[in-house]
């Protein structure tokens, strides 16, 4: 087998050597322009910090950071809460238990971006007929229009999709459990909201952990759904960090400057990943 | 037992979240079908004729059948290469973790799931550019090459619970390491090759962004690309804006109502993994 042993680096090293060059180079790149000011095209000089203390001051920037925050902590925790309870009532004893998984997992096989067209559609005139023929005023505007609450429409969309793609994680989870266990529960004399709290959710702590931190990641880089809902608006209310990279750094002759605001995203998403997972992991020691 | 009847409370409950589901996509299949007129009077109600015309005038406007042939062949390849290298990848690191060189590949290319694509986007897009890789097969290749963050942590961890004792027969009959890879391990991978193979094909059917920012020639632009292209001049037909949208979503739905336990199940696994 030592003769063979060369073989297992032409197997690897040539992927590794594709990945250096289209994934770590271009994080490397990214962070050498941060120190520019390149527009994306032409020369450009070293600039220093600049770029750095010039976002910390900069509204635009603070206002996507605030959204985006707001966005992602409001939406995972929906998330969660609604599919945990989709997982628990898939997992009883019901009937057309194969149908009604297979249509909650639906949205996660969508298109987020044609989702986010077709919900634009029911926000601008399917939900204002209703609330008009039910008299409830203030949803008669597109609410997608209106800048303190298109935010709403886009954590709706988002939780929407999400919530497949969480329940069947949750399902996989709850149906590790043994049913003696709750049997034994009952027994004991321990009710439904008991027995979830001391039998149920520390049992799948482990698949809480996961859907935490993969929602919280991926709700953080929304993108999808505000180019298909808000593109960014009204105003800039909607503006997720990812869309404004986008925007700024192709379009806003901002490249460097992006790129800049992009090493910041990347610190702050690796330092969420990894408290999450620190804090929820200890909580599942602890349980 | 108790335990044993049907929950019905529960099984209504459920069944009337799943109209939360559904009823979207039934819209989108009802007002595909309608003409203007017709949803003035209701938004909700039956087509009273079904319409094809919107879907022949949206084949024709957004060029459908060239954008559906491009978001095929993109997934196609992506998933078959996808399969057939990172699977190879990964069995060279699984089998040889004890060696510093490919215990330091596999922490590379695992930690590399932290770092999202919007924050390598900006170079990236130099890149391909530079590269001549602003197409369609730059498409491909930079799935199969990001894939390999997420597609070696499960593979190598799949591979790790094969038993090398199979491996070893195979090496004693003389067989070199490729032809071990391709013909003992790589058989025995299905399972895990479906689950990378379902996850890469939504990834790659129904990625946005990559295409966004990569693609600039309009005959190879994939379906949700042309979706968003063509928005614009939605806005004024509804109708039309829906039977685009019916049919860039309906080769997906029909793949998921004929393969869906398998769907369902290979998802899974790579999440619980």
């Amino acid at each position: 087998m030592v003769k063979q042993s060369k073989v297992y680096y032409w197997m690897a090293l040539p992927a590794f050597l594709v990945f250096f060059i289209f994934h770590t180079v271009p994080v490397f790149q990214g962070m050498m322009y941060s120190f520019t000011n390149y527009k994306g095209y032409g020369d450009f000089n070293f600039v220093g910090l600049k770029n750095y203390i010039n976002l910390f001051q900069d509204q635009r920037i603070l206002a996507s950071y605030g959204f985006t925050f707001k966005f992602a902590i409001v939406s995972t925790l929906l998330v969660n809460i609604i599919s945990l309870a989709i997982a628990m009532g898939l997992n009883a004893k019901i009937k057309f238990r194969n149908t009604l998984r297979a249509v909650f997992f639906v949205p996660n096989i969508l298109s987020v971006l044609i989702v986010g067209f077709i919900f634009n559609y029911l926000f601008a005139f399917f939900i204002p007929q209703i609330a008009e023929k039910l008299g409830i005023t203030s949803l008669t505007q597109n609410i997608l229009g209106n800048p303190d609450l298109a935010w709403v429409g886009i954590v709706i969309v988002a939780v929407w999709q999400a919530v497949a793609f969480n329940t069947i994680l949750y399902l996989a989870g709850l149906q590790t459990i043994p049913t003696e266990l709750y049997e034994a529960a009952s027994l004991d004399g321990a009710g439904k909201w008991k027995s979830f709290i001391h039998i149920t959710f520390p049992l799948i702590a482990s698949f809480f952990t996961i859907n935490m931190v993969l929602a919280m990641k991926n709700f953080l880089m929304v993108f999808d759904h505000i180019i298909a809902m808000t593109n960014g608006g009204p105003g800039q209310s909607t503006e997720a960090i990812s869309v404004l990279i986008y925007k700024g750094g192709f379009s806003g002759g901002e490249f460097a400057y992006q790129a800049a605001n992009s090493v910041i995203y990347f610190i702050l998403i690796v330092v969420i990943s990894v408290l999450q997972i620190k804090f929820l992991q200890k909580r599942e020691v602890d349980m | 037992m108790e335990s044993k009847k049907v929950n019905w409370p529960i099984t209504i409950l459920l069944i009337l979240c799943s109209l939360v589901i559904l009823f979207p996509l039934y819209l989108t299949i009802v007002t595909a079908f309608k003409s203007p007129d017709e949803m003035s009077k209701s938004l909700l109600s039956l087509p009273n004729k079904l319409r094809w015309g919107n879907f022949t005038e949206a084949i024709h406007l957004t060029n459908f059948f060239q954008s559906f042939k491009n978001s095929f062949i993109v997934t196609i390849f992506t998933v078959a290469f996808t399969l057939l290298t990172n699977s190879m990848v990964a069995y060279a690191i699984a089998r040889n973790m004890h060696k510093r060189l490919f215990k330091f590949l596999y922490y590379y290319f695992v930690s590399a799931m932290f770092v999202p694509f919007p924050i390598i986007m900006l170079p990236v897009v130099k890149q391909t550019s530079l590269f001549g890789l602003n197409n369609m097969t730059g498409l491909i290749f930079l799935y199969i090459v990001y894939g390999l963050a997420f597609n070696i942590f499960i593979y190598v961890g799949y591979i790790r619970s094969i038993p090398q004792s199979l491996e070893e027969a195979a090496y004693v009959d003389g067989a070199s390491t490729w032809t071990v890879f391709w013909k003992v391990i790589f058989p025995l991978l299905s399972p895990i090759n479906a689950t990378v193979g379902i996850l890469t094909c939504l990834w790659a059917w129904n990625d946005f962004m990559l295409p966004l920012v990569i693609l600039s020639d309009r005959d190879s632009m994939t379906l949700p690309l042309v979706q968003y292209v063509f928005q614009s001049q939605f806005t004024t037909n509804y109708n039309l804006a829906f039977a685009s949208y019916l049919m860039a979503l309906s080769p997906m739905i029909l793949v998921y109502i004929v393969a869906q336990k398998w769907i369902i199940s290979g998802v899974t696994k790579g999440a619980v993994k």
